[in-house]
């Protein structure tokens, strides 16, 4: 880090001539007292794409890398599914590979898919070119930070082929059992599992150091916070959540992989097995599941808040009007993730609690609700009288609002510690949280990548496939999950293998099979997408520079796509925030982040 | 308002809109804080830290309330060591003076009493270990013991971290070819994280001799 600084008492000098007390004249260029940044320019392949310090490529690798370990994830569910719907027919599905399957879906999905594509991914590609700068203000680490997550993946894959399998204590990972013998992959499996965890913390804290202050302190003239696209705000908030969090996450599995190896006793207590009592005694492993779950909790923000950013942004731009209340979008975004840490308990509520405990928990998971609300209003009342084009990022950004409304009522209900209780260990929740954080977020994840596809390659998406894609997708979603809920209300438990003559199960058994077939249909046709995106990159139709009329500063490059270095010879300069649409007293449509007044004289400014 | 300060409050109510914030606004140079990069980095940094630390006190107070709670007697090593390491974050600071002086050939070689210092603290971590290794006190043996390694091994690891930023300083200014404005604020910064190891070494072994 000692090789990437600007002189401290310039930029003191600079903060004191930009202070309220001095108003300028409208419209002078304040001179750019820090230097540009001195980028580090590649030589060989080898630095330009393999070990390569620019933050857009560093990005797209990131987004591969979690694409294709994501793949893996739904392959996994699919074998699930399969044991299921169908039991007893696929011999290759046993107890220990259905846990297994479960377990690693599930921590697939949340970390290493949404988590590095949201923040390493979009975070990378997006940040340096919405707020205006060349680069992440630490090129070097934030290349180290994707090489660290590639070799977190790494172990996780490594995890498949040792003695025992991976590990298939459920995605919790909790204590005792996780690590005792009996639970599939209790021998290697956990250990690597642990690992990898672990090394994908260092590796996200080493970008979210990036993300965080490349965001505050390298964005361009007249970018102020309150000026940045919401995509930012949700990357930015998210990314401070991480860094917070994900501590948690490497103490537990520092801990837990100490009690596994060493044979302390940190989150294990007194064990008889087979009669026999073992060395561990006087662990807690409630003690692991508040840590657990003080990552967990806000893990569901750091996944949720960018996709709230990016679909604003998208919302916005396809339905040609600015965000409604922009203001109120950046504090409900920030409320969010400031109550995320103080809601972890109502994950426990099976766990056993004081009854007040559960009560403040049940509390403060409600009035998450009220900011959550207010975005989805802001949403409709951005949508309310704009002129909505049906552009496939719209159609997933629709998607998602009806989508995230779905698990989010039925997180409503969960939230309650009375509800909770019985429901809490049925498909009910399966269903809420993949609605909330499964379904939803990835619906942004599509709606964006079609969205900024063309920035990335000069190239569109083809169309139909994509609306084919958004179909399929959208109503194979709701396939899946609504029954789900069903299910659950009929008691149908979660985590079991399979249900034998159970009486619960005599109405399930149809709806099982349908929502097998359902999940593998809609399966399939995300290898349709990736197909869409790899014959795109080189036959897809050729874009026009800034196809969706778009204001923020990533469309206005001098070269598109965007090359190393961003912004050619000057850094743009900022004069509005990027929701100038249908700006009224302008005969413009739109206009860009960097057309300063004199341009559109007759524009007037807008109360957000 | 002469100096830059986060007041997050006040940055989420301004109005944009306002032909006063406008101007005010297209004259931002686009930072929040009145910080360098590298300074903010290593602030962040010790965010992560102190978080991290905090959860394994946490953890500490939870676990030690269990009837199997042994506590360790703790030997005077270190005593030494902990004495080692408050004389390191004062030559440290003095280093620091010196470079703010321009003295940098008096700075290098307090840098290299540093260093030095550094290492025997770390040695002398071993040391301990050994001592309690041969005494049978492994970290299955109790959760107190458990603790005492986790604490030394993640306390040493952060010592180890800040070496390498440490030696890459030192280097610098020993091949002559420097840059001044840097050279000042890799030794300032080195100096703020040692002081922060110190403290987190306080907490640490405050907690562990106090129960």
């Amino acid at each position: 880090m000692t090789d990437e600084y600007t002189d401290n008492k310039i930029e003191t000098k600079a903060a004191d001539s930009s202070s309220g007390s001095y108003v300028p004249p409208a419209e002078t260029i304040p001179a750019q007292e820090a230097p540009d940044q001195e980028l580090y320019h590649a030589k060989s392949f080898w630095t330009k794409w393999v070990f390569c310090q620019d933050a857009k490529v560093i990005g797209i690798q990131y987004a591969l890398t979690a694409t294709a370990i994501g793949f893996i994830g739904l392959i996994l569910s699919w074998g699930m599914r399969l044991q299921l719907g169908f039991p007893e027919t696929f011999s290759f599905l046993g107890p220990a590979t259905y846990y297994q399957s479960v377990t690693m879906h599930g921590m697939i999905m949340v970390i290493y898919l949404l988590t590095a594509l949201f923040l390493g991914g979009f975070g990378n590609y997006l940040i340096p070119l919405m707020v205006g700068a060349r680069d992440m203000v630490f090129p070097y680490v934030n290349m180290v930070s994707y090489w660290m997550f590639l070799v977190a993946v790494l172990v996780l894959i490594a995890s498949f082929f040792v003695p025992g399998g991976p590990t298939g204590a459920g995605w919790t990972l909790y204590p005792p059992q996780a690590i005792l013998p009996g639970t599939p992959g209790s021998e290697m499996g956990i250990v690597l599992m642990l690992v990898s965890l672990s090394l994908f913390v260092i590796g996200f804290t080493m970008g979210g150091l990036n993300y965080v202050i490349t965001i505050l302190q390298s964005r361009t003239r007249g970018m102020t916070l309150m000026r940045m696209p919401l995509t930012i705000w949700g990357i930015f908030t998210a990314t401070v959540l991480a860094l917070l969090a994900f501590p948690a996450l490497f103490v537990a599995c520092i801990m837990m992989t100490l009690d596994n190896l060493l044979g302390t006793s940190f989150f294990m207590p007194e064990i008889f097995t087979m009669g026999e009592k073992l060395e561990y005694g006087g662990g807690s492993p409630i003690l692991f599941q508040h840590l657990f779950w003080f990552f967990g909790h806000p893990e569901v923000y750091i996944v949720a808040l960018p996709a709230f950013g990016i679909v604003s942004d998208l919302i916005s731009v396809h339905a040609r009007k600015n965000v409604f209340g922009y203001r109120m979008m950046v504090w409900a975004i920030v409320i969010i993730g400031a109550l995320s840490f103080i809601v972890w308990a109502h994950h426990m509520y099976v766990s056993g609690m004081n009854p007040w405990f559960g009560f403040f928990f049940a509390t403060t998971t409600l009035i998450i609700a009220v900011p959550t609300a207010i975005k989805v209003y802001n949403w409709v009342l951005t949508l309310w009288r704009g002129n909505i084009h049906l552009t496939i990022p719209m159609l997933f950004s629709l998607g998602f609002i009806v989508t995230f409304v779905n698990g989010g009522i039925t997180g409503l209900f969960l939230g309650n510690v009375i509800i909770d209780v019985p429901l809490s260990d049925t498909y009910f929740v399966v269903a809420h949280f993949h609605m909330v954080m499964g379904i939803a977020p990835l619906m942004v994840v599509f709606g964006a990548i079609y969205h900024w596809y063309p920035l990335i390659t000069g190239r569109h998406l083809n169309q139909t496939l994509g609306k084919i894609h958004f179909w399929i997708t959208f109503v194979g979603a709701y396939a899946i999950y609504f029954p789900m809920h069903y299910l659950g209300f009929i008691g149908v438990p979660r985590r079991y293998f399979e249900m034998y003559d159970s009486p619960y199960m005599t109405s399930g058994v149809g709806l099982n099979q349908f929502i097998t077939v359902a999940a593998l249909i809609v399966g399939f046709t995300q290898i349709l997408f990736l197909y869409n995106i790899f014959t795109s990159w080189y036959k897809g139709e050729k874009s026009e520079r800034n196809p969706w009329k778009a204001n923020s500063l990533e469309w206005h490059t001098p070269d598109y796509p965007p090359t190393h270095g961003n912004f050619g010879k000057e850094l743009p300069v900022v004069y509005r925030w990027p929701y100038d649409f249908s700006v009224p007293g302008s005969d413009k449509e739109y206009i860009p982040q960097d057309v300063p007044p004199s341009q559109v004289p007759t524009a007037k400014a807008e109360q957000t | 308002m002469s100096k830059k300060e986060l007041n997050i409050f006040k940055l989420l109510s301004e109005k944009p809109w306002e032909d006063s914030q406008k101007v005010i606004d297209d004259q931002h140079d686009g930072k929040t804080l009145a910080l360098s990069k590298a300074k903010l980095g290593v602030r962040t940094i010790m965010v992560v830290s102190t978080v991290i630390f905090s959860l394994f006190v946490v953890s500490y107070s939870d676990r030690m309330l269990v009837h199997d709670w042994r506590s360790l007697s703790e030997p005077w090593l270190l005593w030494v060591n902990t004495i080692i390491l408050i004389f390191t974050s004062f030559v440290f600071h003095k280093t620091k003076v010196l470079s703010d002086k321009n003295e940098f050939e008096k700075a290098k070689n307090y840098l290299l009493i540093v260093g030095f210092l550094t290492f025997a603290f770390i040695t002398g971590q071993l040391l301990v270990w050994q001592y309690y290794v041969n005494l049978g006190q492994y970290a299955s043996t109790n959760p107190a013991n458990a603790f005492f390694y986790l604490f030394t091994a993640l306390h040493g690891v952060h010592v180890l971290g800040g070496l390498f930023f440490w030696g890459r300083a030192t280097t610098k200014l020993f091949t002559k070819n420097f840059s001044v404005l840097k050279i000042k604020q890799a030794i300032e910064l080195c100096a703020i994280y040692w002081h922060f190891l110190l403290i987190v070494w306080f907490i640490l072994f405050g907690l562990m001799i106090a129960t």
